[in-house]
């Protein structure tokens, strides 16, 4: 800690901090543009300025940048001084000369750290009398507007697209006044954060392109905090709803899981919930050659009910990975356990429970996306983070900045200075090896990149183990196998905080394995490696704790005459098994309900389709790949009869009068299932603690979803009545759907919107932070279930696979994940459309120049027992012998990876 | 028998008129009231708005007579009855000319005190039926006024009494043939102009309907007719004080050339404008201002009236 | 209490004088033009909506009596896609009109606007647009402010430079 003065009163203050945050976190309104406290300090906007003094004799001073000052012992500085005030006001003067008069029309306004900073420096009067300088904007593609004239050249968009998510299309231009922030020609913006410079852009320069149709500003969203539904990381999301469509996705600070930043699938892919496609009423057909007709809410429950009190052990229920854990615990107690399925098949549930029973028995701890920006050394086995998990590949990037840390250090340059660190560093990125059957872009930051088939990877895998422990046990590898080995040994064993990251992606229990080989190897020999498993779903991991049977088991029930009755829980099988087997069971089954909120393949089927309520119209709790478990809210109420899939199976159960073992009749609110959920699997012992109880108020009060100036509220609703409505009342949770409550700071998974007197935009955020940067005030970071075990000896896995054999009759067809497509819920966003790709395979040249294939040429292989014609790209990095197809449209990885023949489909 | 059934004219000419004045005040009150804020007033229905009295008993004839679920329904209905009744019986002992008098009693006086001191029963019995907070405070508020300018109120009249020698209201008259009791008794009858402007709950006195902090006092709850009740009552009570002034101090029905109740009308006429002159010009007082000046103000001045116009007809009549 | 006195006295004297009621329907008083009655949706000169849809006159409601949804036309323009003022609930306080940055807004002399039911009180944006520009003809925000629309390209509002090349490197 460091003593500074300001304005002549003592402070204590964090001495490796700049003064722009030491002032910040002391609560001081210091305006400023260019600092962030993820991307550091350039000193390029010049609007923190303060005066500081030599010592208390000196009341001459001199103006410093808060920024680019050290909190060193003894500061002595001034906000208030006139000439600060007077310089800050000037250069807001300046900034504001060129602004456009357009805030009314501007998305940001009302949310705009610009506008809050001219409040806040005084500039209330425009002096400039001549003429403007103008821009042209750009077509930045479907997610991101671009208006350049409201820009004040902070530069704060480059250091984020370039520097800090490693974009290449997206820079500076031009010179002095001229300076342009844009694409060198119009076009979409390829890194898959650029949706994180709507939030980083202190004015509108970008915004929002999906919240344009139905724009609402920051003071009219019902928001609510939430928890991404769209991969396993279990990011932190701010939902906000107007009328009663979902409107837009902000970032939600959390400290250990996704800090200042979402990625764009995140960001959004929120537009599935206002998906004309959505089921919004129960519908029924009481046979299979009948029409379905809709039925409302208490006659289908009559229905149900007497159809399930007549046979309640020839139910079968089939859970999801992405419904709620809650949900699924419902329905395991309706159906009984023993008659409960994971809704996966028996791989994926085995690859699931893997990394469950390796992040427990282990002696490595799973890493939050925290520890791998912390990592100084990533390991990355058989994963693509881009497109599976891709908050992590953000974080994988700032780790390779850890290690040359140690040299920013010993040159005594504050870390937060990010030119100089960025100079001193830049040539030597730290060790990141990436092993994966293709990679992306994002390789490039790489200290080295190996491409293989699965069983290569787990080889090499098993490899590094072996030389970092001898104990370990390895199969024969290839000569290139073991030298890199040897090289990625030595890297890792040298780092003080070593990641190793892997997934499912590569749909291999050899991989999992052979990267928990890793880890327990450096844990072994002393040193502190983490594991961190990228899974399929948002709940994969949960759901592997709460424990099933798989699909098969669920099939084989229903084809000997078992059961004859399938609840399935958010879930499209089609994506989970092939297609024969999915048509068999559902045609084999006599009475099929389905509860969901999307229509797919599978509800296509059904007899009865039950509208269950998206992340944004109910409450639940997911586990993430960590092993986190995060409370997600309720954004709005709901017309109708959609609600939140463990009040179905509640509503089935009492009708059916069986009530199951927990009493399922006597579950009014969600604290009422988590509690039953609690005690009956002491894994979820600790649940109630991921967020406060229902019952939590502040003084009484609840926390408001809106803001304390939400409008329209008499009139929103005047055409269909007249009477104002009362507001719904939220029985699940201390957030209210009304403006009125606790207005202060609720604690960290209570907080709908970020904002503080006088900081109107997500800036707010800084309010919220003891320490700018670090964690939040009243910060419950959610509960990690899993925890790994702190016995010293490892038990390696012995298993490894056997060396990838190219056959010469098919092709290993592996999947290919994609960020935009890949995943079920974001994909139906219609904003996706235009960024999920067209199905291709992607071929090896040299296997490609055997088939006598050329690129974009149609090739046709099996797939699920059909044929399919994808066109063929052509790409080096595939290992020879296995091509890699598209997830997207209609494909899925239910049966991949598979060996199939390809054959070139001549052109017509 | 015979004594009643002469009387039942009375009574009743006495009740139909009392009533009929009672809703034309409505009009009167606004009407005037209007003048004195250089405006018309109700001028809409029928001749100078005359109707207007019609068309408000219509309205308040034609309200849905609602009883809040929460209240003491019994008691809740009582409350505005006792009012009228209260009052009405007060005008039983008023001498409207020598021969029009209801009940020429010989404690006419005490019977009149008696009377006024039940109407403070209504309005704590309305706040309290009510159940609602503004109600009861200002039942309460009401109870505390009443009972303590009652107190002066009697005591400002015992000069008066002490003069003419009697409680009889009609022998009361007669003892002013020569000399209103206003002369001597000037600080009776200004006490008592203030206690009967206490009595009737009127501005400046009106706090226990407050409607600035109590929304309507101990009527907030009511509607339609029995809110008309407490109406009516009010007005009734600008009647009786006025006419109780006009008896008292101003020599009753007594006047040359004119017939005597004439004279007992437009006297008591004047000092119903009076009444509404003082709404017109008044503010409200404040609660704690209203009980000091009542105890520390009004009785001791009463007191002091008491004493000196009884040490004064002590010494006029030393043979007594 | 002589002051007291006096107050009825002058309270009493004013009985004598003339009132000052305009007795309404039958004479109809002058109502100034900054009267704030019913309000109105305005034009810009070029016949084209004023709003903009910035939600301010919503945010500025004391009741909350304004609803509208903003979105933007193929070029650029941003205009309500609906806009709804509930009468039944509006105390007339002019604030919308005070926040509108573009004039379109605006309170007029009519106040004679009673309704049996009160959901004929409920104006949609067809019964508060007029045709014309209101009481402040002549502004237009769209020449104003730098965003581009339709018939108006970047550098053609006031005081507005060329575009810049970006491409340029003359200084």
């Amino acid at each position: 800690m460091a003593g500074i003065i300001v304005d002549d009163r003592p402070y204590q203050v964090d001495e490796r901090e700049n003064l722009l945050q030491a002032c910040l976190s002391l609560g001081f309104n210091l305006p400023y543009f260019c600092w962030h406290p993820a991307l550091g300090s350039v000193g390029a906007c010049r609007q923190c300025a303060v005066k500081q003094f030599r010592d208390e004799r000196d009341r001459e001073g001199r103006l410093v940048m808060a920024c680019m000052t050290s909190a060193a012992d003894g500061t002595r500085i001034s906000i208030e001084d006139p000439e600060a005030k007077t310089f800050r006001a000037s250069v807001i003067e300046w900034m504001m000369a060129n602004h456009p008069h357009d805030c009314p029309v501007c998305d940001e306004g009302g949310e705009c750290h610009l506008q809050d900073m001219t409040v806040m420096t005084g500039h209330t009067y425009r002096r400039y009398r001549f003429t403007k300088r103008t821009f042209r904007n750009q077509n930045l593609g479907p997610f991101i507007t671009h208006e350049m004239n409201r820009c004040i050249q902070c530069y704060r968009c480059v250091r984020l697209y370039r520097n800090y998510a490693g974009g290449r299309d997206f820079d500076a231009f031009g010179s002095r006044n001229h300076v342009y922030f844009g694409r060198h020609e119009d076009g979409t913006l390829e890194n898959e954060f650029s949706g994180n410079l709507i939030e980083v852009c202190p004015t509108g320069v970008f915004d929002d392109k999906t919240l344009m149709p139905h724009y609402t500003r920051k003071w009219d969203l019902q928001t609510a905090p939430s928890v991404c539904a769209h991969c396993s990381l279990g990011c932190n999301t701010i939902a906000g709803e107007r009328y009663g469509t979902l409107r837009r996705i902000l970032n939600r600070y959390h400290s250990e899981v996704n800090g200042y930043f979402l990625c764009d699938r995140g960001r959004f892919g929120y537009g599935f919930v206002n998906n004309e496609r959505r089921i919004r009423r129960p519908i029924f057909r009481s046979n299979r050659h009948d029409q379905t007709i809709p039925m409302d809410k208490d006659m289908i429950l009559r229905e149900l009910g007497s159809l399930l009190a007549d046979k309640p052990s020839r139910i079968i229920g089939i859970g999801s990975p992405r419904a709620s854990l809650e949900s699924n615990f419902a329905l395991r107690e309706l159906v009984g356990p023993e008659r409960f399925s994971l809704g996966l098949s028996a791989r994926d549930a085995g690859l699931n429970s893997l990394i469950l029973d390796i992040l427990r028995r282990g002696p490595a701890s799973s890493a939050s996306i925290h520890d791998v920006e912390q990592a100084d050394a990533v390991l990355v086995l058989g994963e693509d983070p881009v497109n599976t998990a891709p908050r992590l590949a953000l974080a994988v990037r700032q780790s390779v900045r850890q290690q040359p840390m140690q040299l920013v250090d010993k040159l005594d340059i504050p870390r937060w200075h990010d030119a100089a660190v960025r100079e001193a560093t830049h040539a030597q990125p730290g060790p990141l090896f990436i092993a994966a059957p293709h990679s992306s872009w994002f390789a490039d930051i790489a200290t080295e990149t190996y491409h293989g088939a699965p069983d290569d990877l787990a080889a090499l895998g098993f490899a590094v183990a072996h030389e970092l422990d001898h104990a370990s046990p390895t199969a024969t590898p290839s000569p290139t196998i073991r030298s890199l080995a040897e090289r990625i040994a030595a890297a890792l064993r040298q780092a003080a905080r070593p990641v190793i990251l892997s997934g499912t992606a590569c749909k291999s229990e050899a991989v999992i394995q052979s990267a928990a080989n890793v880890a327990w190897a450096l844990c072994k020999i002393g040193t502190p490696a983490k594991l961190c498993y990228c899974l399929p779903e948002s709940n994969s991991l949960g759901l592997a704790i709460l424990g099933g049977k798989n699909l098969e088991d669920a099939f084989s029930v229903v084809k000997n005459g078992a059961a004859d009755t399938v609840l399935i829980l958010e879930n499209d099988l089609y994506r989970r098994a092939d297609t024969l087997s999915v048509d068999t069971f559902l045609k084999t089954a006599s009475k099929v309900i389905i509860l969901d909120h999307l229509e797919h393949d599978t509800t296509a089927k059904a007899d009865v389709l039950l509208p269950a309520g998206t992340f944004a119209e109910s409450d639940g709790t997911l586990v993430n790949s960590e092993g986190r478990a995060q409370r997600f809210y309720q954004v709005f109420p709901v017309e109708g009869d959609i609600q939140e899939s463990w009040r179905w199976i509640r509503d089935l159960a009492v009708a059916s009068e069986h009530p199951g073992q927990s009493n399922m009749a006597a579950w009014n609110r969600l604290d009422d299932v988590v509690a039953a959920l609690a005690n009956a699997i002491p894994a979820f012992q600790r649940l109630a603690e991921v967020a406060p109880p229902e019952t939590f108020r502040i003084v009484g009060q609840k926390v408001p979803r809106q803001t304390h100036r939400f409008t329209g509220r008499t009139a929103m609703h005047a055409p269909l009545i007249m009477h104002e409505p009362k507001p719904v009342e939220d029985a699940d949770s201390p957030l209210a759907f009304s403006m009125e409550g606790y207005l202060g700071q609720p604690p960290s998974p209570l907080i709908t919107h970020y904002w503080s007197p006088r900081w109107n935009s997500v800036q707010a955020l800084n309010k919220f932070q003891s320490d700018v940067g670090g964690p939040l005030r009243h910060e419950m970071p959610g509960v990690r279930l899993i925890e790994s075990s702190d016995k010293r000896t490892v038990t390696y896995f012995s298993e490894a696979p056997q060396l990838f054999q190219i056959r010469d009759d098919g092709w290993l067809i592996l999947p290919w994940y994609q960020i935009f497509g890949s995943e079920e819920l974001s994909a139906r966003a219609s904003v996706m459309a235009e960024r999920i790709p067209e199905p291709a395979l992607m071929l090896h040249p040299e296997d490609a120049a055997t088939l006598r294939f050329k690129a974009d040429e149609q090739a046709e292989f099996m797939l699920d027992n059909k044929s399919h014609r994808v066109p063929v790209k052509l790409n080096a990095a595939v290992p020879r012998g296995t091509a890699a197809l598209t997830i997207v449209s209609g494909f899925t990885d239910a049966v991949l990876p598979t060996w199939s023949p390809l054959i070139r489909v001549p052109e017509p | 028998m015979n004594e009643v059934a002469f009387r039942l004219p009375i009574i009743a000419g006495v009740l139909v008129t009392l009533l009929t004045l009672s809703a034309l005040l409505i009009w009167l009150e606004r009407r005037l009231l209007g003048f004195w804020q250089e405006r018309y007033g109700p001028n809409r229905v029928g001749p100078f708005g005359l109707l207007q009295s019609v068309a408000d008993m219509i309205k308040i004839f034609m309200k849905e007579d609602w009883v809040p679920p929460f209240a003491d329904k019994a008691v809740f209905v009582i409350a505005p009855a006792v009012i009228i009744v209260t009052v009405l019986m007060s005008f039983a002992v008023v001498p409207f000319t020598p021969s029009i008098v209801v009940a020429d009693l010989n404690i006419g006086l005490l019977f009149f005190l008696a009377m006024s001191s039940l109407s403070a029963y209504s309005v704590v019995l309305a706040g309290w039926a009510s159940n609602n907070k503004y109600s009861l405070l200002g039942g309460l508020r009401a109870s505390a006024q009443m009972l303590s300018y009652e107190v002066f109120m009697g005591l400002s009249l015992m000069g008066v009494v002490m003069l003419a020698g009697s409680f009889n209201l009609g022998d009361i008259v007669e003892a002013q043939r020569d000399l209103w009791f206003c002369i001597p008794q000037i600080l009776g009858f200004i006490i008592f102009l203030i206690a009967g402007l206490a009595e009737t709950k009127r501005i400046p006195f009106d706090i226990p309907e407050a409607e600035a902090e109590l929304v309507a006092g101990f009527h907030t709850e009511y509607s339609g007719m029995k809110f008309g009740m407490f109406f009516v009552g009010e007005y009734l009570g600008i009647i009786l004080i006025s006419a109780m002034i006009t008896v008292l101090f101003f020599g009753g029905w007594q006047g040359p050339w004119l017939p005597p109740a004439i004279w007992f009308s437009i006297k008591t006429f004047l000092f119903i404008c009076l009444f509404i002159l003082l709404r017109a010009a008044l503010p409200r007082l404040r609660f704690d201002q209203l009980m000091a000046f009542g105890w520390k103000v009004m009785l001791p001045l009463a007191l002091v009236n008491l004493t000196v116009t009884g040490a004064l007809v002590l010494a006029g009549h030393p043979s007594k | 209490m002589l002051k007291l006195l006096k107050g009825i006295w002058l309270v009493f004297l004013r009985a004598f004088t003339r009132p000052v009621t305009i007795q309404y329907p039958d004479e109809k008083p002058y109502l100034p033009p900054r009267w704030r009655g019913r309000i109105i949706l305005s034009r810009d000169p070029d016949g084209e909506e004023r709003c903009v849809g910035c939600y301010l006159c919503s945010v500025a409601c004391p009741v909350d009596c304004i609803a509208l949804q903003a979105t933007e036309d193929e070029h650029g323009r941003r205009y309500p896609a609906w806009f709804r003022i509930n009468f039944s609930r509006c105390i007339f306080c002019g604030y919308c009109e005070e926040a509108c940055p573009t004039y379109a807004i605006q309170l007029t002399t009519d106040f004679e606007m009673s309704e049996h039911d009160r959901r004929n009180l409920v104006y949609e944006k067809e019964d508060l647009l007029i045709s014309g520009t209101g009481k402040y003809p002549g502004y237009n925000f769209y020449r104003v402010s730098g965003v581009r629309i339709g018939g108006k390209d970047k550098g053609e509002a006031e005081h507005e430079a060329a575009p810049v090349d970006v491409r340029s490197l003359m200084p």
